[in-house]
């Protein structure tokens, strides 16, 4: 069981993402190679000139990129939320929304789209967001009045995902035309069309401060392996670590998902593929996670923008219809490994 | 060390008396709190409930440094809660457990899992890890975020895979080991924390015979002081140096296996006939006979009040 050192995958982990996302950038209808990616980014940066006509320098600086750096950063966080949940609540079901944050989310964006809540103030994603909030809120509260143990956490989360579903179908159904119901499927099925800056900027602050936080606390995950009670005997604060990792967490899927909708599958699946390749040790697993999910959304979003192109596929309904057969075969081959 | 050998009530005058022991514990208690701060690990009158039941009354337990105390009783009777409330894992509802003369409760979590380590009955997990990585995560106290391990780390991790003879079982996977071999990657995990004291919950409930005598034998040969709850009388008069015999929560006897496992005590603990036999060095040898059927007639009078 000899595994490869974390700084070579990392690196190498780095350089595919930089490659996919100026390769991602080059795919569409638009022709343009990968030196004008590079030109254009440079001239933004201060460094000289495009030499692009400004419709061009537009595409790539005011359309692509931000979309495939959106992608990149939702595709690292989810999956590094992933990996946390599946390893502090002990299940490898749990993903990101596990805690009822998309749902909350949905929520918070149905309300705002089709109610019209906020009169116009308040963005899809600030509601988004505060959705988010208040179901991770719910989720503690509930989940601290029954005992607090991982299981109940869980339980919560589920608790909440169907409460917000619910509210959320009822808002639809009772209040949406055709036009605003497909709108907002389209977004609740995740999607990175029509991102700006804006979007990239906070979500990106964000997961930095959330995947420091969290590999700030590696070793301490490392040491729920056998449970709870054996982190305490380890000497791990459970609950302090819990809430400081759940809290950490919640924030960071519910600026993706306000952002980006509830890209499903990613967080799923993507700390199983990054596990198969370098074990559950999380100093390594986190980061080689957050590069695995990067890299794969990235591809996954230029296949939606492109494979029916002009018309859009939600990135979520692709991550799911390419994820399954790899995590398949990705289970298949640990389970004969062993 | 005289004084805490000296500790236990005499077994076989309490079988019958509920309190017995822990009234004989108290009295001997105060005699030695002058024992300075090298006096370890140590329950005094704990008490815990749950849901209003009281599941440990009033238990005190001093074991002397580097000797084995096991913890007999039926199922329910408090052990594990005992070992859960020494570890730290538990807060007593009233009494103090102290590590060194200080309350656990003002200790660090950090602090404790440097000097107690526990192994648990069954330790079981889904994360695909080698033994040396288990044995590693025995150095988490020690260690900071961020920094790479130390030597220290590495040699005590080293010392704790030689000591229960995994050394050249280090890269295997835990998922392909026996549970006898698991037990036994727990006590290295357990031994790289470099405790003082080491509690363990049944730890050879799942092993067949040769493993649970194995694990015994490698338990009382370490130089900590161990807590062991165990089931199997024999085995516990095999290896412990000194028993702490609960019933409903409450010490019925302490002491050495010769003085505590009498036919007497047996019978109303576990309400099961036997016979105690010894052999050349005094250890007790225990053949069972039969259930009593129901407790025997003084039992119910003393211990059941309905």
């Amino acid at each position: 069981m000899t595994r490869p050192g974390v700084w070579p995958l990392c690196a190498a982990g780095a350089a595919l993402l930089v490659a996919s996302v100026a390769v991602a950038i080059t795919i569409g209808p638009a022709d343009i190679r990968v030196g004008d990616v590079w030109s254009v980014v440079a001239s933004h940066l201060g460094w000289g000139s495009s030499g692009l006509s400004p419709v061009r320098d537009g595409i790539v600086w005011e359309l692509r990129l931000p979309r495939t750096l959106l992608a990149a950063v939702c595709g690292a966080g989810l999956a590094v939320c992933g990996a946390v949940m599946q390893s502090l609540l002990r299940n490898p079901l749990a993903d990101p929304f596990v805690l009822g944050v998309s749902s909350g989310a949905s929520t918070g964006a149905v309300v705002v789209v089709v109610l019209g809540a906020g009169g116009g103030l308040v963005s899809v994603s600030a509601g988004a967001f505060l959705g988010a909030l208040l179901s991770f809120g719910l989720v503690l509260l509930l989940s601290h009045t029954l005992g607090g143990t991982t299981d109940q956490v869980v339980l919560s989360g589920v608790a909440a995902m169907q409460l917000f579903s619910a509210l959320t179908s009822f808002v639809v159904l009772t209040a949406a035309d055709a036009e605003t119901t497909r709108g907002v499927l389209f977004w609740l099925l995740g999607s990175l069309g029509g991102t700006g800056w804006t979007d990239v900027r906070i979500c990106l602050a964000v997961l930095a401060v959330a995947l420091a936080v969290c590999l700030a606390h590696a070793r301490t995950l490392d040491a729920f392996a056998f449970g709870q009670d054996a982190a305490a005997t380890l000497g791990v604060s459970v609950a302090r670590t819990r809430l400081v990792l759940l809290c950490a967490t919640a924030l960071l899927t519910a600026a993706l998902v306000s952002s980006a909708g509830a890209i499903g599958f990613v967080g799923l699946v993507l700390p199983h593929a990054a596990r198969a390749l370098v074990g559950s040790g999380h100093a390594r697993l986190l980061p080689v996670a957050a590069l695995a999910g990067a890299v794969f959304l990235v591809w996954v979003d230029t296949l939606a923008r492109t494979v029916l192109d002009p018309q859009e596929v939600p990135v979520g309904v692709v991550t799911s219809l390419i994820g399954v057969p790899v995590f398949v075969l990705v289970l298949y081959r640990t389970r004969r490994a062993r | 060390m005289t004084a805490a050998r000296a500790t236990g009530a005499r077994g076989g005058a309490h079988t019958h008396a509920g309190r017995g022991g822990a009234h004989a514990d108290a009295g001997r208690g105060a005699s030695h709190t002058d024992a300075g701060p090298a006096e370890g690990l140590r329950a005094r009158h704990v008490t815990r409930t749950a849901d209003g039941r009281v599941i440990l009354d009033g238990v005190t337990l001093s074991p002397a440094p580097g000797t084995t105390v096991g913890l007999l009783g039926p199922n329910g009777s408090g052990k594990s809660t005992l070992l859960r409330l020494l570890s730290g894992v538990l807060a007593p509802a009233s009494g103090v457990v102290t590590l060194d003369g200080r309350p656990l409760a003002a200790l660090g979590r950090r602090d404790i899992a440097r000097r107690v380590a526990v192994v648990e009955q069954q330790a079981d997990t889904q994360a695909e890890m080698s033994v040396l990585e288990v044995v590693r995560l025995g150095r988490t106290p020690h260690r900071r975020a961020w920094s790479p391990p130390s030597g220290a780390d590495e040699e005590a991790v080293r010392e704790a895979l030689a000591r229960t003879g995994l050394a050249d079982r280090a890269h295997q996977s835990w998922h392909t080991l026996s549970g006898g071999e698991r037990q036994r990657v727990q006590i290295a995990r357990a031994l790289a924390q470099e405790p003082r004291e080491l509690l363990l919950d049944e730890p050879t409930n799942h092993l067949d015979i040769q493993h649970q005598l194995d694990l015994l034998a490698l338990v009382a040969s370490l130089p900590v002081t161990s807590v062991v709850a165990l089931h199997d009388l024999n085995l516990a008069a095999m290896f412990c140096d000194r028993l702490l015999v609960l019933r409903e929560g409450r010490t019925v006897a302490c002491g050495t296996p010769g003085d505590v496992l009498t036919e007497d005590l047996i019978a109303g603990v576990y309400g099961v006939r036997a016979a105690v036999t010894r052999d050349a060095d005094g250890r007790p040898h225990v053949r069972f006979l039969g259930t009593l059927g129901r407790p025997a007639p003084q039992e119910s009078a003393d211990a059941r009040p309905e």
